[in-house]
């Protein structure tokens, strides 16, 4: 274990992130609504954290290894967590600690649950704060996901994608992590302004449309009012943000290759991506009927409409609600919630476990019933036309058990708290997704749980986003011997 | 003509040995100085022993003089080299390579002219891949052989006693078959000998059929001679080599198909390469495997082992637990003709598929392609007539004007995309692709003059 430089590693990104701040203090100056002394202030303490283990560490000496890249990780997005939410302590709405750190969290895992009610009423300082937290957070996911996790090989995602044949071969886009996550923070900056720039046309105000943009890309989820979307109730962009939830659940690595060679292709042909439009699509027309038979719209393209935006925001893991599904009849706001557990493609902004993994363990269940009734033959699982090695299958496996386990855990944790079972469980699913939005006491905030259940689910945010294993790793005792 | 083999392999040999017995001035290239011995024992060839791609092995060979050339060694990259050194050192007019690897057939534009000098590419599996499809496709068909591009085919089935034409003569036929249909009875085997068809003809119980119809009728005509078969669903491939693996990425997507290879690495490797068929380990001729996997329920068993003896052995034995048709892949023709009567249904000869389509290269006149039949017995021709009226011995003339040779039928003429079945008054034309049936192939040489452009000038 380096200790030295691992402090140093989260020193820099605390550095860094004290700039979170710098917008919101330009924008309260600007608005002159009086909040820009409670960033002022947060600056100062943010600075001076990160100025403090900057120059604690600055003697430290000693190169990152592989291994070391679990606990940067984890005390990265830890240490981010903590300090951030000290703005939104000071300034409106002055939320409690614990409340502060759940939104925070839930900003920078990019999922989108809020403690907030009365957003319409908050200064655009603030709202600007929270969005950039999605936007921040979501930045750190894609090079996490793209860059960091590979290479740790958590999941088994990394080998799936080195085994495929075609454009997605290369897990890594250039040779070296820097470059890539430069590569990737173009794309990632270049979506947010193609959708900035679509929402501000469709008619909402630039701040609106810059703000909406960065929960959008990010898959998070936050609004700036308390309808969320339904604010707008236009079509249009109804439709731009399927749109653009899509593309921020598609794998990065494939916009890369999309934007250098100038076509679509590479998105178009990825197995993954094919498949995850496939049940997108196909859930989508399932609830539709649901809700359509159910008598809770009139008319079968309203109830597609409906449908099929809550279900691109769900499976996305963003979280943009318009009419809300927890009213929805039979089991459309059950699916809508499972759906969740889907989550996006591997390498996208999206949490929970990734079609490919879901697509990988759907198969390795048919290759099973296969195998009972063919005991002599051979089956592969393959993903794409080529074949996934049994170390991938596995991991995948572990995965899934892990991700399912660490959901009933945190649930009869919540559970336990004194919430119903339907709101602890879809309190837990809402956010070990990275979604957002629950079902029953959470369908719209999380402000009516409970100090320990609210913690609970600030871990659940945090283990998906950091895709169970990768904390799971540092909390093992094994990790810390040698 | 003076033509260049590179390779005495079992291609090499017999194509050799076809070659030489119609006065060609032949040479042989090979390393395995007993292979060459034994060759020049037996004909009347040059011998050199060499590496086929060097220059200076085939400037010894005669290359400077050759007219064709066919690198048909066991190495994918010496034919393709030696094409090429032929094509740039000694002009070789034509170049004819067998090429296996799939990785190379993959990218045809690798052979486009101006690329890698082989005028023909030969790939034998792929040949013989084909062959087999066509055979599942249709049941009870013994042979089915393809002209002018699949437009027409012509097919072989044993008459049996539940097709309606049986014990008819066949000038019923056009009572029976619906209107417009394009069929034609090119020729009848009784007791191995060849009956010319006439009107008169009548078919009895066991003869062997061989008619040429458009793609549409073909059903339609089987059901004349042969009891309708449900069309094949299940398909069993007994070995997993080229052909094997081939023949199950072809047929998957329309059969449910299954793989025994007996190798584990390679049945990884075989389903790596496949989509849905299933790839069973084990061998071919295991009882129990065999029954596990429903033999009784297969429709068409295909043993497509290397190895002769396995092939018939374990299609004998799929044959008897309850395959409905069995098909092996047999190369030497003295077991083909020894099974096909028995227990095996169909034997298919890869080196008979593969000779015929060289030979269509290489023969003399306008010949497309050229079919060898019945174990290389009898032969199918298809000619493009080339010329003007006055300049050509077939064009303009009707079919009864045409100076065929004994044994020799016009069978049918594909003219652009329609398929004619040939009447005595059909008059030829500038184009057409003329399907001859020659029942003797002593006549072949008559045949391929006939369709010769400008013969008569000559």
């Amino acid at each position: 274990m380096q200790i030295g430089p691992i402090l140093r590693a989260v020193g820099n990104v605390q550095l860094m992130s004290s700039s979170l701040v710098l917008p919101s203090l330009g924008i309260a100056l600007w608005n002159d609504d009086g909040t820009a002394i409670y960033f002022l202030e947060s600056f100062g303490i943010l600075l001076v954290i990160g100025l403090a283990l900057f120059f604690a560490t600055r003697g430290a000496s000693g190169e990152l290894r592989m291994r070391d890249g679990f606990l940067v990780t984890v005390l990265v997005w830890l240490t981010a967590s903590l300090v951030l939410a000290i703005p939104l302590v000071l300034a409106p709405p002055n939320l409690s600690y614990t409340d502060a750190l759940f939104e925070v969290v839930s900003g920078l895992t990019t999922t989108g649950a809020t403690m907030i009610v009365g957003l319409d009423q908050l200064p655009q300082s603030v709202l600007l704060y929270r969005q950039m937290l999605h936007f921040y957070g979501g930045l750190g996911i894609v090079v996490l996901a793209v860059a960091i996790l590979p290479s740790l090989r958590v999941g088994g995602i990394q080998l799936t994608k080195g085994e495929t044949t075609g454009p997605v071969k290369d897990s890594k886009l250039t040779p070296r992590i820097a470059q890539t996550a430069a590569a990737l923070w173009l794309i990632y900056v270049g979506l947010n302004v193609l959708c900035t720039a679509a929402y501000w046309l469709a008619g909402m105000t630039f701040f609106d449309a810059l703000t909406h943009s960065m929960s959008t890309i990010s898959t998070g989820g936050f609004g700036n009012y308390d309808a969320s979307l339904a604010q707008f109730d236009s079509v249009t962009i109804e439709l731009i943000a399927i749109v653009f939830m899509i593309l921020g659940a598609a794998s990065f690595g494939l916009h890369y290759l999309a934007w250098q060679r100038g076509s679509m292709n590479p998105l178009a042909r990825d197995p993954e991506f094919r498949w995850f439009l496939g049940i997108i699509f196909g859930v989508a027309l399932l609830v539709a009927l649901q809700i359509w038979l159910g008598g809770r719209f009139p008319g079968f393209i309203e109830s597609f409409r409906h449908s099929l935006f809550h279900v691109v925001s769900a499976i996305t893991t963003t979280g943009f609600v318009t009419t809300g599904f927890a009213d929805w009849p039979g089991m459309a706001a059950a699916a809508l919630m499972l759906v969740g557990f889907v989550g996006g493609c591997a390498g996208s902004t999206s949490g929970a476990i990734k079609v490919v993994r879901v697509v990988i363990t759907a198969k390795l269940a048919m290759r099973e019933i296969m195998r009972l009734i063919h005991p002599r033959a051979r089956f592969l699982v393959k993903i794409g036309g080529s074949s996934v090695p049994d170390e991938v299958i596995s991991a995948v496996a572990g995965f899934v058990t892990v991700y399912i386990a660490a959901y009933v855990v945190l649930s009869l944790g919540v559970a336990a708290t004194g919430v119903d079972l339907i709101t602890a469980f879809s309190a837990v699913a809402a956010c070990l997704n990275n979604m957002g939005p629950g079902l029953g006491a959470v369908a719209a905030h999380f402000r009516d749980l409970g100090d320990v259940a609210v913690w609970l689910c600030t871990l659940a945010m945090l283990i998906g986003r950091l895709e169970v294993f990768t904390l799971l790793v540092v909390l093992t005792p094994a990790f810390w011997r040698e | 003509m003076n033509i260049l083999i590179l390779g005495a392999g079992q291609v090499g040999t017999s194509v050799a040995t076809a070659l030489a017995r119609e006065n060609n001035d032949i040479t042989v290239v090979d390393t395995n100085e007993e292979k060459l011995r034994e060759l020049s024992e037996k004909l009347d060839l040059r011998v050199v022993n060499g590496f086929a791609a060097h220059p200076s092995v085939l400037a010894r060979a005669g290359a400077e003089d050759a007219d064709a050339i066919v690198a048909v060694t066991s190495s994918d990259e010496v034919n393709m080299i030696a094409c090429e050194v032929a094509r740039t050192l000694f002009r070789t007019p034509m170049k004819i390579a067998r090429v296996r690897a799939l990785e190379y057939l993959r990218t045809p534009e690798l052979f486009a002219s101006g690329h890698v000098a082989i005028d023909h590419l030969i790939s034998p599996s792929q040949r013989v891949c084909d062959y087999i499809e066509r055979l599942i496709k249709y049941p009870g068909a013994l042979q089915v052989l393809d002209f002018a591009d699949g437009r027409a085919q012509m097919v072989a089935m044993r008459a049996d006693s539940d097709g309606a034409l049986v014990g008819h003569a066949l000038r019923e036929l056009a009572q029976h078959l619906p209107a417009g249909a394009e069929v034609r009875v090119a020729a009848i085997f009784r007791n191995k000998k060849a009956i010319l068809p006439e009107g008169d003809t009548v078919i009895e119980l066991g003869d062997e059929v061989f008619f040429l119809a458009d793609k549409k009728s073909i059903r339609a005509m089987m059901a004349e001679l042969h009891r309708i078969e449900r069309p094949a669903k299940r398909v069993m491939l007994a070995g997993g080599g080229n052909i094997g693996m081939d023949l199950a990425r072809q047929l998957e997507s329309r059969y449910s198909v299954k793989v025994v290879e007996r190798s584990r690495d390679r049945t990884r490797a075989i389903a790596e390469a496949l989509e849905s068929a299933i790839v069973l380990t084990g061998d071919c001729a295991d009882e129990d495997l065999l029954r596990e996997e429903n033999i009784d329920q297969t429709d068409v068993f295909c043993a497509l082992t290397n190895d002769d003896e396995a092939n018939i052995l374990s299609a004998m034995l799929a044959k008897r637990m309850g395959a409905r048709r069995v098909i092996s892949l047999i190369n030497r023709p003295a077991y083909a003709e020894l099974v096909e009567s028995g227990m095996v249904d169909i034997a298919v000869s890869p080196q008979q598929i593969t000779l015929g389509a060289l030979l269509s290269y290489l023969r003399q006149g306008n010949l497309a392609r050229v079919h060898s039949l019945r174990g290389g017995a009898a032969e199918a021709l298809e000619a493009v007539a080339v010329g003007t009226a006055g300049g050509s011995k077939v064009i303009g003339r009707r079919v009864d004007q045409i100076d065929l040779p004994a044994g020799a039928t016009l069978v049918g003429i594909v003219r652009g995309e329609r398929v004619l079945a040939a009447h005595h008054d059909t008059v030829i034309e500038g184009q057409d692709h003329v399907i001859v049936f020659v029942a003797d192939k002593r006549h072949l040489r008559k045949v391929e003059l006939l369709f010769r452009a400008g013969a008569l000038a000559v």
